[in-house]
This record gives C-alpha cells, structure tokens and sequence, in this order.
C-alpha cells in the first residue's frame, strides 16, 4: 500500500468504468491461464481452447448466440434488481420453474395442435419464474428477511422439485423408463428465427428484451424509481416511491425473465424436459449483468463473452479433456478483476505516500467509493433495517 | 428404539452440524467486524479439495484438515484484498467468491473423483455407545464446541473482540479513537475463511470420505443463514447447527428406511426449506429490533 | 513560557480543495484558545490533523516545546491530547463503560475502571451511568462520555469540536462550568466553534481562520460579536431583509394530536404533538436532535404513514392518509435534514435531483410514465441560476457540490415549485454564512408571498431570527407556540431540556431562577 496510494476523484471516470470490463477480460485470461497450470492442466491450451477456438469456427459462432440468448435475458432482469439493490441470486431457480411452467403447458397439449401452444407455453414459463420469484418478494417485503439467502435456498428446491417431477408424475411413459418428458411437438417448438440455422427465436427476443430494458431503465419514471430505491431507499421514499412495491417489481422482472429464458431453452434446444436442464446460466448471469455494468447494452455484448466460455467451455472437454468447471472458474476471475478494476473509476493511483481523503470539512465530498459500477450497497443479511 | 440407534442418531447429528457449526462461526466474526463474506460456500470446497489432497498424498488425514485451513484462508485473502483495500462490493465479490470456489475445486478435484482415503475419525474406539458418544466421534466434532467457546469468550470478554466489534458498530468512530479498521478486518476475514476451509474438508475427511463436485451442496449457505438465525451470539449458533444436524440426519435416516410418505427429493430439500422457514421465523420475532452489526456490508475508506 | 502546543506552516492538501495553508498559532499552558471559522474554513481538518487522525502534507507540531509527530491518536493520546468530536465517537450498541474503555489504551478492568469513572464524574460534577447502552442516552449524556473518555486520561491539552451545537443553554452553561475547571487545574483547550457570543464568554484567545489560513488572532473579550464574525467571513454582514408584519392569514397547515412510532432502531416517536402554522408565518420548532424532528418531518411529509394517528390539514382538507406525491400535488413541500440519501442523492445529476420531488410542480414526467429529461434539465439550470448555485451545470453530480451549494440547490428546487406549505429541517446546517443568508432570505420571501412555513432547526439564533413564533420538542412532544417577540431564552432552554409546563413545581422555581439570573 505504501509504493501505490488512491486519490479520490471528483467525477467517476467514464473511461475507466468502460475500459475495466475489457481490462478484467484479458486479466482473468493471464491469471486463468497461471492457475490453471498451477493445478496441473495446461493453462495456455486452455486459454486457446477456450477462448480462441470457438471464434475460429463459424459454425460455433451461431452456437453462441444461442447460448448467449438466455444469458442475456436473464441477467437484463438481474440487473434491474441490482439496480434496486434488490439481489435475487435465485435466477437458477426461477429458470428452472420458468422450465417447468411451460412444460406443465406441454404436457397437456402433447395430442393439440395450434399457433396458441407455444405461446401459451411461454406465458406459463413467465409466471412460472414470477411465481417462485414471489416467495423471496414476499418474504422480504412481509418480514425483512433478506433476499439473498431466500432466493439461493430455492434454487436447491426447484432442483429437487424438477428431479422429483422427471423421476414421477411428468416421466415419459413411453421413455424406457429414463426420468424425462415426452418429446415437445411441433407446435410446441420454438421456431428458428433464421432457417438453416441453429439461431432459434430466443435470440432476437434476447435483444428486445434488452433494447425494452434500456429504454426502461433511462426513460421512464419506473427506471428512474429503481434507480432512486438502488441508491438510497430514504430518497426514494423522499420521492414518493414505494420501496416495498420496487421490491416486488424488480423479483417479479427478474423472475419473469429467468422463467421466459427457462421455457425458450426447453422449448428450444432441449425439445423436452430433462434433468440436466439447470447449466447454471441463473448464476453465469450474475455476471454476465455485472460485467455489462448493469446495463442492457452492456449485458448484450457480456453475455457474448460469457456465452464463449460455455461453448468454449465444451470445446476445450472434447479437445484437451479439461473439466467443464474450467468455465465456471475463467467467469468467477472475470468478476474477480473486474470487481478489482472498478476503484479506478472512482479513483486515481499515484505512486507515493497516500493522499486520500473524502471530504475537507464543507469542500467538495468525494463521490461514493463504487461510482463507476453503480452497485449499491448491500444491506445487512438476515432483517433488512427499516 | 435402541439405544445403539439413539446414539447412532445423536452421532450423525452431531456430525453433521460440525461443519455447519465451524464454518457459522467463522462467518460471525466476520460479520461482527462488519463485513459480509457470502463466498463461505466456495471457500469450503476449496478446504474440501484441498484437505483431500493432502490427506490423500500424505497418508495424514490430520494435515489435510491443516491443509484446508491454509487454503480457507488463502482464497479469503483474496475476497480481503477486493473489498477491504479496493472497496469492491462485498455482495458482489463474497458471489464471485463462491463461483470460484465452486470451479476451482472442481478443477483440482478432477483426479481425486472416485478415491477414498483415510478418514479423519475418531482417535478412540468405544464398544459402550454412552462413551462413544461422548468421547469417540471425530476430533473435529469436539474442536468444534471448544471453538464456539472460545469465540464468545473472544467476543464477549476480551478486550480484541471488545475492538473487533467496535470496528463492526461504526469503523468511523473506530477509525477517529485510533484503531487500525482495516487490519482488523484483514484478520477477521482471514479467521472466516480458515474456519471456513476447515468445515469444508469436514465433508471430504469425515462424512464420506471423498471427493466429488460440489460436495458441500449448498451447506455454506446455510451457515451464513444460521448466523442471521442465531443473532450473531456464538452460544444461539450452537443450538442452531445442532438443530439443523438433527433436520440433515432425519432426511438421511427416512431415505434410508425408504420412508415412502414423502418423495426422497422432498426430504433432499427439506434442510434449504427449513433454513427458509427459520429466517422468516426470526424475522417475525423482531419486526423492529435488528442484533446485526450497524456496519455489516458498508465499505470503509479511511481519510488520511 | 513554552506553549503547551505550537503549530508551525501546517499545510494540507485534499484533491481540488487546500483544506489548510501555513496555519501557524500557539496555545499556553491553562488556556482556552477559541479556533474561529466559518463552515469549510479548514478548522475541523486542523484538529484531526492535531489528533493524528490525518496527517499534515507540511508543517510542524510541537507539544510543550519539543518537535513531535502524531501518526495516529493513540499517539495523541500518549503525548496528553484529548479530543471530544464533534460527529461523536461512540458505539451505539455498547455501554458507556466499553465506549470509555474502548478510548483508553490501557484500561483497567471493568470494575475498576467503573470506579475510575465515578471519581471523574464527581470530581467535574456530572451524571452518567457506566452501565447503560448508548443509544438509550441523549445527545447532551453522549457528549458526556466523550468527555469523560478524554478526562479520564488526564489530557494536557483538550480539544473539542463545536460541542455546544447539540446542547441546550442549560447544558452549555455546565459544559463551561466543567472546561473553566479543567482550565485552573492547567489544562489547555482547544475550543473549536463558529458561534461568537460562547467564544466571547468562554475564551482567552481566538484564532480565526478563512479558506484554510490564519486570518487573524485577537482577544475575544476586547472585539465585538460583529468585528470577529467580519474577520471570519472576510466581508461586511448583510442584514437580511425582514418581512413586513401583519401579512398573516389563516390557518394553512394544521397539525391535531400525531402519534407516531419512532424510527428504528432507536428512535423517538411522537407523542400527541400539535400545531398551526397560518400563511405569511414561519413557525420555528427547536429542540435537541434526536427528540423526535426527524419523525414530525416525514409523517407530515407523508414518508411514513404507518402507525401514525391524529389529523393533519391543508388549507382545511385532511390529508394524513396521503402519500408523499398526493401532499407534494397539494401544494405540501418538504424538505429533511440530511442532504446526502435523503432530500438528493449523491451519484445523480442534478437534472434528476430535481426529478426527485419536483417532477409533479415542474411536470416533468409525461404521459406513460415517461421522464422529460430536457425539461428536468431546464428546470435544475433555473434553480442554478435564481439561488445563485455554484455547480457545473445540470449534469453535475450532486455529490460533486459543496454542502451549503448544494443545500441551496435542494431549497430552490422545492421554492421554485411555489408550495403553499413549506416543511424545512436545519435549513442552514453544515452551510457557510453566505449560503446561510441566501437561504433564509429565500424562506421568508416565499413566506411574505403567502405560503406558511415550518422551520425546524437546532440552532436557537437561527430560529429567533427568521420565525413569527417558536414551540420546542422534547421527548417527541411539542410544546405551545409563543410569539417570539418578548420569549425568554431561559424557557426555551429549559423546555429543550424536558422541563415542562406551569403543573410541575421545581421547573416553576428553575423557570423562576432562570428569569433572575
């Protein structure tokens, strides 16, 4: 601490909060690389496999907008709730009922036909998500218990409840007894947006769900809510906004989008329920929305570089026989460098002795110590102070 | 109902809170020196691992449990650095923590999925079930207790933890009478993860022995909700690990006489429901009055 | 003889702002020696950096003649320096006794160090007990323990910083009673302030300070109130142009029996408090913070509705059950104490500061929910410009403006909006004297244009000056409103304190030794 000392800026840099997702990026690929090596695999193969790999091939291109697709739906509905300092981390789950819901739809419209189907399905995906979304919505606001805690507690639940439903009521009678669902029909498959493709409807919708959330979060009076409710609770209530229904808004967003991301997914690539469904997009979305600096344009090209660590992910067990986990820890490093990162938005380094402080008694104030990031700060687990 | 089944009983609770009991404790001193570290569930697969390996390759299941502690410690360093020197957000980074954890330990893993070693097990062998009850369980077990012990005698008597929770009440107030804040949250965080470590290779050494992705299931988390449950007061943290134990070794015991009243996923999600109706319990019970830390979660940047 | 402390050519830097240049001044061995300034003139950066909370860039401290250097205030503490803060230093959720054991370095176990504390509370003449929780105590027992946590060690030199700002007259009083005493026993102290008639009673010495540098140095008992606060503003006083009386009309805001829960987790709830404020009229509340200001302002304001009883009018409509936007629509303004998280936030612009409460007045939301950022944007460049704010424009954060800049920015935005009820909590607090005077200029002009005001403020001066009549809070009650012209200060004090009505005989005798004195 003593060669490197922070100056407080007065204005976060803007440049600094654009450049640190980059930065960490390329970070988390030297670091992912030395800790790989470390524990016995081949870093750089990795790195390439991974990394560079995927992007050589085109058809693997159309792979990662599909894999991106659910990534970015649900972290766009995260990051409201970030926004809000609302931290639902049960997005696994609410994709899980999401799943679910529709297949509910499916399973007793295997014998119908009709264009009403699919959409049907996906309404009952949404309210799915919303609905187990509503516990830790209900919870909170009704008794103060933190969010954080619930949410991620249901996550293990909806695993159980999807193993339970694969293995009893919802198994494929015709399935050889494998504990899955009946195969969707036609009508009950989502659709490729471009023929000939991989690249299902999910993906446009992907991008209006974020392009809407954009428009939302800066242009309306309900964006500026959650805005306000994120940054101080007391001022929003200053502004006549009801914290207690932002709360409610921004699970019930969040839910909803982790349960429309679950029944695209079923509905789409899967084709069927299966136990295998939850590939942890609920927590790679966690940082998906933190490295698009909560922002839906941002969350579009970070759920792109997220998106490669799955395929490449994939890629790099067919090719050099790395676990899958390999992917799970390039993304905790990402986060890692690009939570690091993040003080030199608000902050200067200067060689040297400290010269930092916050305020000269009555002069300018320091901004707040995460400017860049806009993350609010937590509250305490457990009772949420009134 | 025998006795031999009753002390059977006792003993799987027993051993299935000690690890949610360590690892709880660790977090408490954390979140009373103000910081919420939410990565415990990575920080114990990663004591889980690495106790493993080290008691794998040595022979010494008792270095493994060192080796998890080392490295507990050594990954919470690292959430340190993020929140405590370059403000990160605490929620955001204790996350990423448990991602990694989560990844890395299944990296390291990779080659010990599979093996059994040698369990870290009872020093004592006892015939008499009273006695091995009492004395014959895993020495872990009995760390465990005399760790809770110390901490609220650390906390409640000492004058360290008389400053440990100063920092934790207001580190501007701390930071103006001369205390170094972030020093002490250094060791706070540094205590947590060892903890931590060390109630992760409690599942890898003890319970199974052995080593599989994401061994602990969510039992992190659940430590962190028993030191909301428990007001942040060590002596409440025990009964609620032991209850939880008891919830744990029920659900085991009904899969295994093939109690057919409930689904065995019912039972498999009973302790994460549990954990959910007990923080609501406890939050009925103080609408009003809160025991958590006033500075839990908040930064501290000290102007110099 | 050599000074007990010697400041040499301190100087120190923060980014953008020189909080101290060169200061240089000396303080002899049983003085009291006042360090005058306005707001952001440098004296609070000073006293940490004496303490050793912050470190100097340049310049030299000497204690009793020798050259020290104070890294921390456990080193400050060793070289006999104490230091009573002005934003306390106290756990809330501990007792006195670990809050002054947690002071010391080396403290004595717990029972000997309860004794220790007896004998000092003896010696100076106070009551404490050792054995409470913090936050059951008021503000006035809270300086206490910071007091006895500086005493107990047997300080040479005593700093404290602006300590009479949270007290009542009566609790000043026996706060200088304590401070002389310390000063014949040969103690120094270093008597941080901005108000002029303390220092005048109290001080050998004053050092006055502006923009961070010594300005000058005088005896306090030789200048007039006037010459000091001119050398401490570095201009002539403007006077403040008065309303013309007999502009008052009917009731506007009236407040009937309000109860209501305190805020948690230690606050004060109200208990039966009524009022009436009429149009063209200030009402000015005071009282000791924390009895319960916070929570009058945001049950009226309509931010908290739970849990509160009793009837509040506006212009004879009952509105207790409205929300904050229904009241603001109705002409109801309010603005709370705290600036930062509360009335702005800090990471906004000050376009969407003023989207905050000004978006119903100014319309600057449209149909569907949409926000009108242009006009929000317009709107914040007028406040800038009629409150002469000094900012960079709309889009500046608000956490990049000065606190008395910024507060004039937040009472432009809900003036400008015309409210016929204007709810104001420490207008001028943390603000320098040329903001100050802006401000309140701008209350009683909107007064003398009809709407009715209601000022709560803890500064007595304050009140006094710009309100028609005065009612004081204690306790989470409200005590009846008297004209301020002819009001004893003395009954305001004792009222402040919690000494109530004409049915309780020993505060009728203190009433009547208060009037005699």
């Amino acid at each position: 601490m003593s060669l490197f000392a922070l100056e407080p800026r007065r204005e976060a840099s803007r440049a600094a909060s654009l450049a640190a997702p980059v930065v960490a990026v390329f970070c988390a690929l030297v670091a992912g690389a030395i800790l790989f090596t470390l524990l016995g695999h081949d870093g750089l193969s990795a790195v390439y496999e991974i990394f560079v790999a995927p992007l050589l091939n085109p058809y693997r291109w159309q792979d990662l907008l599909v894999k991106a697709a659910p990534l970015a739906i649900i972290a766009t509905g995260l990051a409201i709730g970030f926004r809000a300092n609302v931290w639902n981390i049960g997005a696994e789950g609410q994709y899980i009922l999401g799943g679910l819901g529709g297949t509910f739809v499916a399973l007793q419209t295997l014998d119908l036909q009709g264009g009403w189907i699919l959409p049907a399905m996906i309404l009952a995906g949404i309210l799915g998500g919303m609905a187990y979304a509503a516990v830790p919505a209900l919870l909170r606001t009704k008794l103060g218990v933190n969010e954080i805690l619930s949410s991620l507690m249901l996550n293990y639940v909806a695993i159980q409840l999807l193993y339970y439903l694969m293995r009893g009521p919802w198994k494929d009678p015709m399935g050889f007894n494998f504990p899955q669902t009946a195969m969707f029909s036609f009508d009950q498959t989502l659709p490729m947006a471009f023929p000939g493709t991989l690249i299902h409807l999910g993906v446009p919708i992907a991008a209006a769900v974020a392009l809407t959330a954009f428009g939302l979060m800066t242009r309306t009076i309900v964006g500026f809510q959650v805005r306000s409710v994120g940054a101080s609770p007391k001022a929003a209530r200053f502004a006549g906004f009801s914290v207690n229904a932002t709360v409610w808004f921004a699970l019930l967003l969040g839910g909803g989008l982790a349960g429309l991301a679950g029944i695209l997914e079923a509905s789409g690539p899967f084709g069927q329920m299966v136990p295998s469904f939850p590939t942890g997009y609920g927590y790679s979305a966690i940082i998906v929305a933190f490295l698009g600096r909560l922002n839906p344009l941002g969350i579009l090209i970070a759920s792109l570089v997220l998106a490669l660590t799955y395929v490449g992910g994939e890629n790099a067990q067919t090719a050099i026989g790395l676990p899958s986990a390999a992917a799970g820890a390039f993304q905790a490093l990402i986060l890692f460098f690009l939570l690091g990162f993040d003080i030199l938005a608000g902050y200067r380094v200067k060689r040297g002795r400290a010269r930092r402080a916050q305020d000269a008694s009555g002069g300018a104030a320091a901004i707040s110590p995460t400017p860049g990031s806009a993350i609010p700060t937590p509250s305490t687990t457990g009772t949420q102070r009134a | 109902m025998s006795l031999d089944l009753v002390v059977a009983i006792l003993m799987a609770a027993a051993g299935a809170a000690t690890p949610l009991l360590i690892a709880a404790l660790g977090e408490l001193v954390v979140e009373k020196s103000g910081v919420l570290n939410l990565g415990v569930e990575g920080m114990m697969l990663i004591g889980a691992v690495a106790g493993f390996a080290v008691s794998y390759t040595t022979g010494v299941p008792a270095l493994g449990a060192v080796a998890a502690l080392l490295a507990g410690a050594l990954v919470s360093l690292v959430f340190a650095l993020l929140t405590l020197s370059l403000m990160a957000n605490q929620v955001a980074t204790g996350l990423a923590l448990a991602i990694f954890g989560t990844g890395v330990s299944a990296l390291a893993g990779a080659p010990f999925v599979g093996i059994t070693t040698t369990t870290l097990g009872p020093l004592v062998a006892f015939d008499d079930p009273i006695l091995r009850l009492l004395f014959g369980q895993s020495p872990l077990v009995y760390l465990a207790l005399l760790l809770t012990l110390a901490v609220w005698w650390f906390l409640k008597h000492s004058r360290q933890g008389l400053i440990l929770r100063a920092v934790g009440e207001s580190s501007d107030a701390a930071h103006a009478i001369g205390y170094p804040v972030l020093k002490i949250r250094y060791l706070a965080v540094l205590f947590g993860g060892a903890m931590a470590g060390l109630a992760g290779s409690y599942y890898s050494l003890v319970l199974t022995p052995m080593w599989a992705e994401r061994l602990t299931a969510g039992r992190g988390w659940i430590a962190i909700a028993l030191v909301v449950f428990a007001s942040w007061k060590p002596g409440r943290l025990l009964l609620g690990a032991y209850l939880f134990g008891f919830v744990i070794t029920m659900e085991l015991q009904a899969k295994a006489a093939g109690f057919a009243l409930f689904a065995p996923e019912f039972l498999s999600a009973l302790p994460y429901l549990a954990t959910i109706v007990v923080l609501a319990v406890i939050s009925l019970g103080r609408r009003n009055a809160t025991h958590a830390p006033a500075c839990l979660g908040k930064p501290f940047r000290p102007a110099v | 003889m050599t000074p007990r402390l010697e400041l040499s050519g301190i100087t120190k830097r923060f980014p953008g702002v020189t909080a101290n240049e060169d200061v240089s001044f000396a303080v002899a061995p049983g003085e009291i020696h006042a360090l005058l300034g306005e707001n952001g003139a440098g004296k609070s950066t000073l006293v940490k950096i004496i303490y050793g909370v912050q470190r100097a860039d340049e310049g030299s401290i000497a204690i009793d003649g020798r050259t020290v250097s104070i890294g921390s205030p456990n080193e400050a503490r060793r070289l006999g320096i104490g230091m009573v803060f002005q934003h306390f230093s106290l756990f809330e959720a501990m007792t006195v006794l670990e809050n002054i054991a947690l002071g010391m370095d080396n403290p004595p176990s717990g029972r000997t160090l309860d004794a220790r504390i007896r004998e000092v509370l003896t010696e100076y003449d106070l009551s404490l007990d050792p054995q409470r929780e913090v936050h059951t105590l008021s503000v006035g027992e809270r300086q206490r323990i910071e007091i006895v946590r500086a005493l107990i060690q047997k300080p040479k030199l005593l700093i404290m910083d602006e300590p009479t700002s949270v007290l009542t007259p009566q609790e000043v009083e026996r706060l200088f009673k304590v401070l002389r005493q310390l000063r014949d026993e040969g103690c120094s102290i270093l008597y941080i302030s901005h108000k002029l008639a303390e220092i005048k009673a109290l001080c050998d010495t004053a050092t006055i300070l502006r923009g961070g540098k010594v300005v000058g140095t005088c005896d306090p008992a030789r200048e007039s109130a006037r010459s000091m606060a001119e050398m401490m503003i570095g201009g002539s006083l403007k006077d403040i142009s008065t309303k013309a009386k007999g502009l008052i009309g009917k009731p506007r805001l009236a407040v009937d029996g309000l109860d209501a829960p305190g805020e948690p987790p230690f606050g004060t709830s109200l208990k039966s408090v009524s009022l009436s404020v009429r149009a063209g009229e200030i009402l000015g509340i005071a009282g000791v913070a924390g009895n319960g200001q916070n929570e009058l302002v945001s049950v009226l304001s309509g931010e908290r509705l739970t849990g509160v009883s009793g009837s509040i009018h506006l212009d004879g409509a009952e509105i207790s059950r409205l929300g904050v936007g229904a009241r603001r629509k109705r002409g109801l303004s309010a603005l709370p104490e705290e600036r930062n998280g509360h009335s702005a936030i800090g990471a906004m612009t000050l376009a969407e500061n003023a989207v905050l409460s000004a978006r119903g007045p100014a319309g600057l939301t449209a149909a569907g929910g949409l926000l009108r950022l242009g006009r929000a944007r317009i709107y914040a460049k007028t406040v800038i410009d009629a409150f002469s704010v000094r900012a960079n424009g709309p889009e500046a954060a608000a956490a990049s403006l000065s606190g008395g800049n910024l507060q004039k920015f937040l009472v432009g935005r809900e003036i400008l909006g015309e409210p016929k009820v204007f709810i104001v909590s420490q207008p001028t607090w943390g603000v320098d004297a040329g903001a100050a005077a802006f401000i309140r200029q701008a209350m009683i002009d909107l007064a003398s244009r009809g709407a009715a005001i209601l000022c709560l403020s803890q500064d007595l001066d304050e009140l006094l000056e710009l309100s028609d009549r005065i009612a004081v809070m204690n306790g989470g009650r409200l005590s009846e409103a008297m004209e301020v012209a002819g009001v004893s200060i003395e009954r305001i004090g004792l009222l402040m304190g919690g000494v109530h009505g004409e049915d309780d005989p020993e505060s009728e005798a203190m009433l009547g030794a208060g009037r005699a004195a």
